[in-house]
């Protein structure tokens, strides 16, 4: 068992009449990187905080490097880094001020410098909180998550509302700690993110673990490797185009249908042949490789963000 | 090797304190602009003579040429009516009505009406031929320590102690608390007892320049005196601070905003402002409340900083006074321990 990083069985949380988290069993590897993918309110951040030992469960058993929150607290804390979603550090404290802050409450941990060097952040060393762009905040952030060394790094939408160059910062972090071989749990409702940082992947739905596998492993599970997405002029009939060759799932949302396919080049010929048969007018066809995101439509018929 | 984590979470506190220039105002030149308006305001003068009304008819001025003999009165002759009317709006202390009796009009809720008729009597009798029956001599009272700037300046220090420690410790706080990181803090190894008393350490930097400007301010300003020893009044000034300190972080341990908090602190402070004798002595107050003012912590540390800094007492004549400080401080820092929100 040692080579369990995390562990829970059976979690529930309800605040008032919401069950946030409804039985949620996980394990965890150490050296892994494992995602927890869901909409917002999904239960992510109840489970995750169950698992830091900041929330308590209403139920369910918790084990953290094969302790418990009630009986090893502290040498825990001493051993895990987090990083919460929406914490914001002083904002006129600079950022080395802040790290050594930070590494002063561990026993053993990083240097401040070596930690800046992880996260870019080297330049910025005399700069106040406040004058740091939203993905500078969030490296120092990761900053004082790893700065005592952690055996796992706990994160929390770690690239929410950053742009997609300082998303991709905050990604070489992350495969950097993973690359050291330490144990990363983060959440998400970025497909990409997950597909891009994560060994395996829970799909998390109104507090339940819909599907857990690898990122290909749950792609595999659509039957298929890619997505047709077509708009028409009127209606097509719809049953027709579902017993088209190598379609293997066909949805509809508002005026877009979506053809789940094997493979592109045989199935785009059927469906335009079909379509002039219909004598339906096309206006739009896209394709693109089936992704996390098609997954969690396939199995919930919502999508991840909802606008 | 790394800093305890106490002395960096003082450090922090001190440098967040002294990067808020509002903060600096409000705890150095604030306490400073107050004391000098007021020290304006109430500054030692030598009265003006008070102004006497004599009714016009026989005698009137003979009667104003006699009180004119004595420097504190200013006589003038006005028609029975119109000194009524000056006597009513406070224009003159007294009116006089000459004759073989003579008539004092005057009002006696008024200090200066009722002073006014006995310098008037004396002057007008002695006039009139009546002796004293024993010589008397005058020694005039105006040594320092016995002014209202004198009494004035400890009770603002203590106040000044009592708004720094509470706005001081309070705001960051719960600032700390709404942003999420206190919540941050107690998912690490940190210990919460490291977090408050950093608080307070942190806040105890800074009481020095505190102190030291309006004592030295009102030292060279209006030549307040300190006393007693200078090791007295830091003594007695640590020990309200952190008294204040504890009382701060007790009323910061549950409100979630800025609002709640400035309302909960306005609460506790504000009778102290009115009972703990910051612009008057609390005597004024009925007997039976006093012994409980007493016990009020700005009370308590107004007290010692008089009996230091006026009276220049010894630190033992004001140990009851340090025992009720240092009690409320013990008592709300273990209250606020155990009531904390960290989330």
């Amino acid at each position: 068992m040692a080579d369990i990083a995390l562990f829970c069985e059976g979690l529930v949380k309800r605040y008032g009449d919401v069950v946030a988290v409804d039985g949620i069993d996980l394990t965890i590897r150490s050296g892994e990187c494992f995602g927890l993918l869901g909409p917002n309110g999904a239960g992510k951040t109840t489970t995750v905080e169950i698992l830091e030992g900041l929330n308590e469960p209403d139920a369910g058993t918790v084990r953290v490097l094969g302790r418990s929150w009630s009986e090893d607290a502290r040498s825990l804390r001493e051993r895990i880094g987090i990083q919460l979603q929406e914490t914001q550090l002083s904002e006129k404290l600079t950022v080395l001020e802040t790290i050594r802050l930070f590494r002063s409450f561990y026993a053993k941990g990083l240097e401040p410098e070596e930690v800046m060097r992880i996260v870019q952040l080297e330049e910025k060393e005399k700069a106040w909180v406040r004058k740091l762009s939203g993905g500078q905040k969030q490296r120092l952030s990761l900053a004082v998550a790893l700065v005592g060394d952690p055996e796992i790094l706990f994160l929390d939408e770690p690239t929410t509302g950053l742009d997609p160059q300082a998303r991709r910062q905050v990604w070489d972090v992350i495969a950097d700690v993973k690359a050291r071989g330490g144990t990363v749990l983060l959440t998400t409702h970025y497909m990409e993110e997950a597909e891009r940082l994560c060994d395996r992947i829970a799909i998390v739905d109104r507090g339940k673990v819909i599907a857990l596998d690898t990122p290909a492993g749950l792609i595999a599970r659509l039957g298929a490797e890619h997505v047709l997405e077509i708009e028409t002029e009127s209606p097509p009939d719809l049953p027709r185009l579902r017993n088209l060759v190598d379609v293997r799932d066909l949805r509809i949302d508002g005026t877009t249908v979506s053809l789940t396919v094997g493979e592109v080049h045989r199935a785009v010929p059927a469906l335009l042949d079909e379509l002039a048969a219909q004598s339906v007018i096309l206006t739009r066809l896209t394709t693109h490789h089936a992704t996390l995101e098609d997954v969690f439509v396939a199995m919930t018929g919502r999508h991840l963000r909802e606008n | 090797m790394h800093a305890h984590p106490l002395v960096q979470l003082s450090r922090v506190k001190f440098l967040e304190f002294v990067r808020e220039p509002e903060a600096i105002f409000w705890v150095l030149v604030f306490p400073v602009l107050l004391s000098l308006a007021l020290g304006i305001a109430f500054r030692a003068k030598t009265p003006a003579p008070l102004a006497v009304a004599v009714c016009d008819g026989p005698g009137a001025a003979e009667a104003s040429r006699a009180l004119a003999a004595d420097p504190g009165l200013h006589p003038k002759v006005l028609a029975e009516r119109d000194a009524r009317e000056s006597l009513r709006t406070g224009k003159v202390a007294l009116v006089v009505i000459p004759g073989d009796t003579l008539t004092y009009w005057f009002d006696p809720a008024r200090d200066e009406s009722r002073g006014a008729r006995l310098a008037a009597d004396a002057a007008l009798q002695r006039a009139a031929g009546r002796t004293d029956a024993r010589g008397i001599a005058l020694r005039e009272m105006n040594e320092k320590g016995s002014r209202y700037i004198d009494f004035l300046v400890p009770g603002l220090l203590g106040m000044n102690l009592m708004g720094t420690g509470m706005w001081g410790i309070g705001f960051s706080i719960v600032t700390a608390r709404s942003r999420g990181l206190l919540k941050r803090l107690v998912a690490t190894p940190m210990r919460k007892r490291d977090y408050l008393l950093g608080q307070m350490m942190g806040r105890m930097v800074f009481l020095i320049p505190e102190v030291g400007v309006l004592v030295g301010f009102a030292h060279v300003a209006f030549g307040v005196p300190v006393a007693g020893s200078l090791v007295a009044l830091a003594l007695i000034a640590g020990l309200g601070a952190t008294a204040f300190t504890g009382i701060g972080l007790l009323v910061a341990a549950r409100p979630r905003t800025i609002e709640g908090v400035s309302g909960l602190m306005n609460f506790v402070m504000l009778p102290m402002w009115i009972f703990s004798g910051v612009f008057f002595s609390p005597s004024r107050f009925p007997d039976a409340i006093l012994p409980l003012i007493r016990l009020l912590p700005l009370t308590a540390l107004n007290e010692a900083l008089r009996a230091v800094m006026i009276d220049g007492a010894p630190v033992a004549s004001v140990a009851g006074q340090l025992g009720i400080l240092g009690l409320w401080g013990a008592v709300a820092f273990a209250v606020a321990l155990r009531l904390f929100r960290w989330q």
